[in-house]
């Protein structure tokens, strides 16, 4: 029955999923549609699920991937017994339970949140969930989509379902445009430097206006990706032409399109939804932005100088307060993740990297967010690219964002990353982490400091 | 079943950084484990131990008995970044019982009422007078949801159905196994 109060995208997807509403002295019982997992956040919970005898109630709605432990060399070898005995853990509780696993064999692995959108698992008005912080990601293609601990993964496993108690809402309205040069992830780290790490924390961002709906849906993904660094639960994007032309086709993607398609564009706010909060942010005002801290709302623009307000940050970063951010000079530059890794993001790297050299004093990693995404990067020649240049062309993962396989960041050097965090030690022991764009990390790696991509950007399209 | 929490008494510890993120509590590179338990030689790795592993004189938390200090001090915006649940159970094999912050990430907070570990958020004033204090003794009461310390009472919320699960030391997967019936109905209703 439709509901005579306007509603908000959050409200239309949550209302949907209620098995039971929440009342004063219990949670909702919120239904999920696609539970993804992976090596690392799933082993307790299907050791959970052995001790009480307990089964996997729906295992077609759980899909499996290989991403976090899993090396990224060409000779596939672990970093350590412990990382590929976690991987074969999920290869037989995969199989024991029934659950699809996109595995070692698989030409659909990769990094959970770029292989579920690629195979259209992602669905506009679902609701997805997976033991990862940046589940948030599928919240560009319009899905109610968080991240959650492992005895919550218990919970998807055995029930299908969640407690969850209703978040609050926060609009966050990119009005005007991105200039030339300048992308979501520049956009994203402007957003999280406005609300700040915690600006989030309770809610769920529906990200609008006329900046975020020019993006293409890798862009979507890449602001969406970053809500949980405003602390938010979940970012969601409503569903139009852009997302509908991106599903169609896809493996998983609904037989009935169309209809399906229909009802997806009806998710959007209504005129007249009531939000807790709002914010409005100018797109035209935004530059190419870098972290020069050990949080991710320390975004500055390029160009700037670095503030002097946090000095063990800056200690840990080996920045002076005052200094112009250019003037850190890169050790490493990581292009890749679940915000960064895919075609339209290595494909900008390479416009920057084409016919040049990185500089001699930087390791380049290039990680293709999934196999799906190497492969198209191989048929358009961006790996010989890369490699003429001097960066490693390297196996589908999540590498050096979590650094948990063994590509790591040695104490003390920095790394211009298009990853996600730069938590102290989040790229390895000592590491110094700059967030930033795949544009402005391949830049940086040419001039071995902090660079503005914009010349290299203009230069590659004339 | 695990043990009802109700009330205790113990010494705090103070960390006064602010957005002390879950990498923190526990770097990813110990994330290989398939196992919950044994966790807490690892929280907070980096800060107890340098590269060559020696304890950092520095951190209080090698200067304390864990078991006589069961309540971590933190700053503000305490556990947020990744969604691992080894942090709540780092914190709790290392001794703690209970996080006390003026804000506390959502899906820490989550995480940490499934394991004994209670997060408690009270008012800026409250965690500047407890933060001046390390060392000494605060009592955290889930039944009247005070922290008291001194002569100061801090008032906190908890969620409902997490308090009573903790009282009376059960888990949430069993109840939301006693609700198959109603997912099941939903899901002939709409799936």
């Amino acid at each position: 029955m439709p509901s005579p109060q306007p509603r908000t995208l959050f409200e239309k997807v949550w209302d949907a999923h209620l098995v039971e509403p929440e009342a004063q002295d219990r949670p909702a019982v919120l239904y999920v549609d696609l539970h993804l997992i992976h090596e690392v956040t799933s082993p307790q919970a299907f050791q959970v699920l052995k001790e009480r005898g307990l089964k996997v109630r729906r295992p077609g709605r759980t899909f499996a991937t290989l991403d976090h432990s899993t090396p990224t060399n060409n000779e596939r070898s672990y970093v350590s017994e412990e990382a590929e005995s976690q991987v074969r853990k999920l290869e037989e509780n995969c199989r024991e339970h029934g659950i699809a696993l996109e595995g070692w064999d698989s030409d659909n692995r990769g990094v959970v949140h770029v292989m579920a959108p690629e195979l259209g698992l992602t669905l506009p008005g679902s609701v997805v969930v997976c033991g990862d912080s940046h589940t948030a990601t599928h919240g560009a293609f319009g899905a109610l989509a968080f991240g959650i601990g492992t005895s919550e993964v218990g919970h998807v496993l055995a029930t299908q379902c969640l407690l969850q108690r209703r978040p609050k809402t926060l609009r966050v309205t990119v009005d005007g445009k991105l200039q030339p040069g300048v992308g979501a992830k520049d956009l994203a780290l402007a957003i999280i430097a406005a609300l700040g790490t915690g600006g989030g924390t309770g809610s769920v961002v529906e990200y609008t206006g006329e900046a975020i709906h020019a993006l293409d849906m890798e862009g979507r993904m890449t602001v969406c990706n970053m809500s949980i660094e405003l602390g938010a639960r979940a970012g969601m994007i409503a569903p139009d032409a852009t997302t509908i032309a991106w599903l169609k086709g896809r493996k998983h993607a609904p037989k009935d399109f169309d209809a399906a398609a229909a009802r997806w564009t009806a998710l959007a706010s209504d005129d007249g939804a009531q939000f807790d909060r709002e914010i409005h942010i100018h797109a035209d005002m935004i530059e190419p932005m870098a972290t020069w801290g050990t949080t991710p709302d320390t975004g500055i623009a390029i160009g700037t100088n670095v503030p002097g307000e946090n000095k063990r940050a800056l200690d840990y970063m080996g920045m002076e307060a005052g200094q112009r951010i250019e003037d850190a000079a890169v050790d490493v530059v990581f292009i890749g993740s679940c915000t960064n890794g895919r075609l339209s993001d290595l494909r900008t790297a390479a416009a920057v990297l084409r016919g040049r050299k990185v500089s001699a004093r930087v390791r380049a990693l290039i990680v293709p967010g999934s196999e799906a995404v190497k492969r198209a990067a191989e048929a358009e020649g961006l790996h010989e690219i890369f490699l003429a240049a001097g960066a490693e062309w390297r196996q589908p993962g999540c590498s050096m964002c979590i650094a948990m396989n063994g590509d790591i960041v040695a104490p003390g050097q920095l790394a211009v990353s298009t990853s996600n965090r730069n938590f102290e030690g989040r790229q390895g022991p000592g590491a110094r982490t700059v967030l930033a764009s795949p544009a402005t990390a391949a830049a940086s790696a040419l001039e071995g400091h902090i660079a503005d991509p914009r010349p290299y950007l203009e230069a590659a399209h004339g | 079943m695990a043990d009802p929490f109700t009330s205790f008494t113990s010494r705090t510890v103070v960390l006064r950084e602010e957005n002390i993120d879950t990498d923190q509590i526990i770097p990813a590179r110990f994330l290989t484990t398939t196992e919950r338990g044994g966790l807490g030689k690892l929280a907070f790795h980096d800060w107890r131990y340098d590269a060559q592993g020696r304890d950092n004189p520095h951190c209080v938390l090698n200067r304390i008995a864990p078991c006589a200090h069961r309540i971590l001090v933190a700053g503000h915006n305490f556990g947020c970044g990744s969604s691992r649940e080894h942090a709540p159970w780092a914190l709790a094999d290392f001794g703690f019982r209970a996080v006390v912050s003026t804000g506390i990430a959502d899906i820490f907070t989550a995480n940490a009422l499934k394991n004994g570990l209670l997060p408690v958020a009270i008012d800026q004033a409250s965690w500047r007078d407890l933060a001046a204090r390390p060392g000494e003794n605060a009592t955290v009461d889930l039944e009247t949801c005070e922290l008291r310390f001194g002569n100061h009472v801090a008032k906190f919320t908890v969620d409902p159905f997490a308090r009573r699960c903790l009282l009376d030391g059960v888990d949430t997967i069993g109840w939301l196994m006693g609700r198959l019936p109603q997912i099941e109905a939903f899901e002939g209703r709409v799936r």
